[in-house]
């Protein structure tokens, strides 16, 4: 099977390397699966899903309860896997990486702990118009629950935010900037470091949304110098159920505790409760072990690969999927901001994404239709909700042609 | 006709395009084009079924016992699933639509779009036929 029109050197050996992935041969509506929806979720090779097995067949028990082998094996298995994912951030501490259940809980963490701590009456808290619900809901119910005020950052034509706004939008009262790294819907990549670094000028904290960031590219949280960061573990090839809050230590030490109960306590008694130290001050409950060692396998997997060849194939992958579809009539894109990872939405004028979705669905192909959970955005668009596909390093260029062609099929069908 | 007498009939048409998915669908798109237009006045928001991804608006009336649907929807595939069950249910007694089960979607091949995990209005607007069925009715017999 040959690529392209256009001569490409592979940057890779895309063959072998969608073998590591058992689902992406299955099929759908008797059809190859063409598995465009990595912005949802992504799909989990062979490593991550025989570490996960492994360690519920060799190493499954308790961490941090016991004093017997199986229970050090598993505390020891969890413990690296928090230096794993230290590493792959740049984190300064491994006590600066939080395990939850995703970014969501990350972010609902992080708003609950703020309130009149980092938040109180009249503060401001900035965040864009093109946020996903989970940055913006939990920072609304905050504002409603101490008196502040949210400001959002308009989003241009093109789906960029412009410094300058940044700039006029923060004055003395503002204290929170909550911002996405890359857009869900738009792909757009925003200028966190220069961001960060105004903030903290204006001694503004800066709460980094990385769910559609850590997929895509290297993420350094010390080069950013953000002040918390976020993602999920099942969009970087892990499994579901497992997130991660990076935030600096003396942040984190500062912000009382969220969950409470066993785990993330020192002494217990009822006449006082004493909170443990970072990292599991955060960490109630047993942890989703499965998830942070099946997270850490994932980065483990990626990191053989190398971010800068997948970052390389991506964007190409991307600039073909724009070439073919935008030639399509009466297709246009939403989201081409100058600097994008490879997420794809678009829309057809007179035809309703669901049903241009659905006969894509009928041809194997895996795409999202909808809002995306970013509903404000779909209203500055003046748009119901866009087609999305969304890219990772093992869809093909092959398989980009089959989109276009399922597109056009679908616009003959629905005209 | 009764109701399952015209589920029979959508069955029928429907079996020529079992392993044909475009033939269906392209079939199922041209009864979203053909569906009359619900009257503009009734495309309001107090008439509209909440769905994720798309829209649909419901009106109903009693005439003479027998309940009449006419609907819309902003998405051509729901508007042919729309006018299916408004060729099933319209015209009917109540008790008549509560009691129907709807068989026909699933024998059809098309029961994905009426499950409640589909973000689509269907299901709700199924429901609300009922509602309408029983509230325009003054004695139900149910």
């Amino acid at each position: 099977m040959n690529i392209v029109a256009t001569p490409y050197t592979p940057l890779f050996d895309i063959e072998n390397l969608r073998k590591d992935f058992p689902i992406l041969a299955t099929k759908v509506h008797a059809k190859p699966l063409i598995y465009l929806d990595n912005g949802a979720t992504a799909q989990k090779p062979k490593q991550v899903l025989d570490t996960i097995q492994n360690y519920y067949q060799i190493s499954n028990a308790n961490v941090h309860r016991g004093v017997h082998q199986l229970s050090q094996q598993a505390t020891s298995l969890f413990d690296k896997a928090r230096q794993t994912v230290q590493r792959h951030l740049n984190a300064a501490k491994q006590e600066e990486i939080i395990f939850t259940k995703g970014t969501t809980e990350s972010l609902c963490l992080l708003a609950a702990t703020f309130e009149n701590t980092v938040i109180k009456k009249g503060d401001e808290i900035i965040i864009s118009e093109m946020e996903h619900h989970s940055n913006i809901v939990p920072w609304q119910v905050l504002a409603e629950k101490v008196g502040a005020i949210i400001k959002v950052l308009p989003v241009n034509d093109a789906g960029e935010i412009s410094i300058e706004n940044f700039k006029k939008t923060i004055n003395t009262k503002s204290k929170l900037l909550a911002i996405t790294h890359v857009s869900n819907t738009l792909g757009s990549i925003n200028p966190i470091q220069e961001m960060c670094n105004i903030a903290h000028q204006n001694n503004v904290l800066v709460v980094v949304d990385g769910a559609q960031a850590v997929p895509h590219m290297q993420v350094d949280v010390q080069q950013l110098d953000c002040d918390f960061y976020v993602y999920s573990g099942h969009k970087l090839f892990g499994p579901t159920g497992i997130g991660i809050l990076y935030g600096k230590e003396i942040l984190l030490n500062s912000l009382p505790p969220y969950q409470t109960g066993g785990g993330m306590i020192k002494t217990v008694s009822f006449a006082k409760t004493e909170y443990a130290e970072l990292p599991q001050k955060f960490e109630a409950g047993t942890p989703n072990i499965e998830g942070a060692i099946g997270l850490a396998s994932a980065i483990d997997y990626v990191n053989s690969i190398g971010f800068e060849l997948i970052q390389r194939y991506e964007q190409d992958l991307l600039n073909y999927a724009t070439a073919q579809l935008q030639v399509i009539e009466r297709l246009k894109i939403i989201g081409t901001a100058q600097h994008k990872a490879s997420v794809l939405s678009f829309v057809i004028e007179g035809l309703h994404p669901f049903d241009i979705g659905t006969i894509l669905d009928q041809q194997g192909i895996a795409v999202r239709t909808g809002h995306h959970c970013t509903q404000p955005l779909m209203q500055r668009f003046g748009i119901p909700g866009t087609i999305r596909a969304s890219f990772a390093f093992y869809n093909t260029f092959e398989e980009i042609d089959a989109l276009t062609k399922g597109v056009n099929k679908a616009v003959k069908m629905l005209k | 006709m009764t109701i399952e007498e015209t589920e029979r009939e959508i069955c029928e048409e429907f079996e020529l395009f079992e392993d044909d998915w475009e033939g269906k669908y392209e079939h199922l798109i041209e009864l979203g084009k053909k569906l009359p237009l619900i009257d503009a006045n009734y495309k309001v928001a107090e008439k509209l079924i909440k769905g994720c991804q798309s829209q649909v608006w419901l009106h109903s009336e009693n005439i003479d016992n027998k309940i009449r649907y006419s609907a819309d929807s902003d998405a051509i595939i729901t508007k042919g699933l729309v006018a299916l069950l408004i060729r099933v249910l319209s015209n009917h007694t109540a008790e008549e639509i509560v009691q129907a089960k709807l068989s026909f979607i699933d024998t059809i091949g098309l029961k994905e779009h009426l499950s409640p995990t589909r973000s689509n209005g269907l299901l709700n607007m199924v429901k609300q036929m009922k509602l309408d069925a029983l509230a325009l009715t003054t004695n139900p017999n149910v």
